[in-house]
């Protein structure tokens, strides 16, 4: 079916489909990694962390990069909002 | 001169290794050049039928390991070019008859004989494809452009890199044009996206490849057969030649013209 015709019959890119469940398949393959180990990696490091530093435990997103054939663990943390009006 | 060893692998069974491995020795030795192939997959032995040269087996690859004959004993010339050989594997053995450090030394008597060897791999991560690989100076992963045969290339070729070999370079097989324009395949670019190794070639789904089979004649000897040019172009970038990619576009009817149009 040509493309225009899946526009309007809405059927989904089968392809692309492919490559998105490909992308996260190589990840958990090369690292042994799974979702699971994933949120409990989460977990441990928000209570680390907590421990000395306020942050917003719901914004913090963990990820994996690959870049080529390296993969890199990557954590975005926010620090919690410092309310400057309130100091002293 | 000593010979340069290549490996045909691919993680998945079924995805074209022995017809890539045959039909690239074969346009190596249409080149001029001497070349041995080396069936590896013991028990499952198969390059023989493909090269058509079954009926002309009298020792194997485990009989030159266990020194019952002579490495060239074990040589089958090819019909066609007197520089080709095929060492056939045991069919009646398994793996295990045979060791990685076993390889290595043949290689080494086998860069002696030739310009290339060109080593058919079996399938899996075993065994079998340590045995494949440990002589190799160059490794070849052949793969479809589906989703379990590239999740195997990447498991594949993750064990080569542990091996410290030089990166493997990959052969995207049975590529099918008009698929991918429709949207319903994987196209060559996201398969090298996802694996992140380099390409050697793309060969397009082709009916020349089953009938070249049935009659044991390698489809690089068909002219004009759409694979076999694919697989002649592998082999002229193995000599170092920088030769283009086929145009596997997929030729245009009315309708996916005028479809274009409204993308």
């Amino acid at each position: 079916m040509s493309d225009w015709l899946k526009k309007f019959t809405n059927q989904p890119n089968s392809a692309n489909e492919a490559k998105e469940r490909l992308k996260l398949v190589l990840i958990h393959d090369r690292t042994d990694i799974n979702p699971e180990v994933m949120e409990k990696l989460k977990d441990d490091l928000l209570k680390t962390i907590s421990h000395h530093i306020a942050i917003e435990p719901e914004s913090v997103t963990i990820s994996m990069l690959h870049e080529g054939r390296e993969q890199r663990l990557v954590a975005d943390i926010p620090l919690k909002h410092y309310d400057r009006s309130k100091v002293g | 001169m000593t010979a340069k060893i290549i490996t045909v692998t691919s993680g998945k069974g079924g995805v074209g290794k022995t017809t890539a491995t045959a039909n690239i020795a074969v346009a190596l030795a249409q080149m001029g050049q001497r070349v041995v192939c080396l069936d590896a997959d013991i028990g499952l032995r198969n390059l023989d039928v493909v090269l058509g040269l079954e009926n002309r087996i009298v020792y194997d690859l485990v009989d030159v390991v266990e020194g019952r004959c002579r490495l060239k004993q074990a040589m089958i010339r090819d019909k066609r070019f007197d520089e080709l050989h095929l060492i056939p594997a045991a069919q009646t053995r398994d793996k295990n008859a045979v060791s990685p450090s076993d390889m290595m030394k043949l290689g080494d008597e086998l860069r002696e004989e030739a310009d290339w060897v060109i080593i058919d791999s079996p399938a899996g991560i075993e065994r079998g494809f340590r045995n494949a690989i440990a002589p190799a100076d160059e490794i070849l992963v052949v793969t479809n452009p589906d989703v379990s045969a590239v999740r195997d290339a990447d498991r594949i070729i993750g064990l080569i890199e542990a091996e410290q070999k030089e990166p493997a370079k990959l052969i995207i097989n049975r590529m099918h044009p008009e698929m991918v324009q429709r949207g319903d395949m994987l196209d060559a670019e996201d398969v090298l996206e996802l694996l992140a190794i380099k390409l050697i070639g793309i060969v397009p789904e082709d009916e020349h490849v089953i009938v070249s089979t049935n009659v044991g004649k390698p489809v690089v000897l068909e002219e004009k057969s759409m694979a076999g040019q694919a697989f002649r172009n592998i082999s002229r970038r193995l000599m170092g030649d920088e030769v283009p990619l086929l145009n596997l576009e997929f030729k245009d009817d009315f309708l996916t013209k005028l479809s274009r149009i409204f993308k």
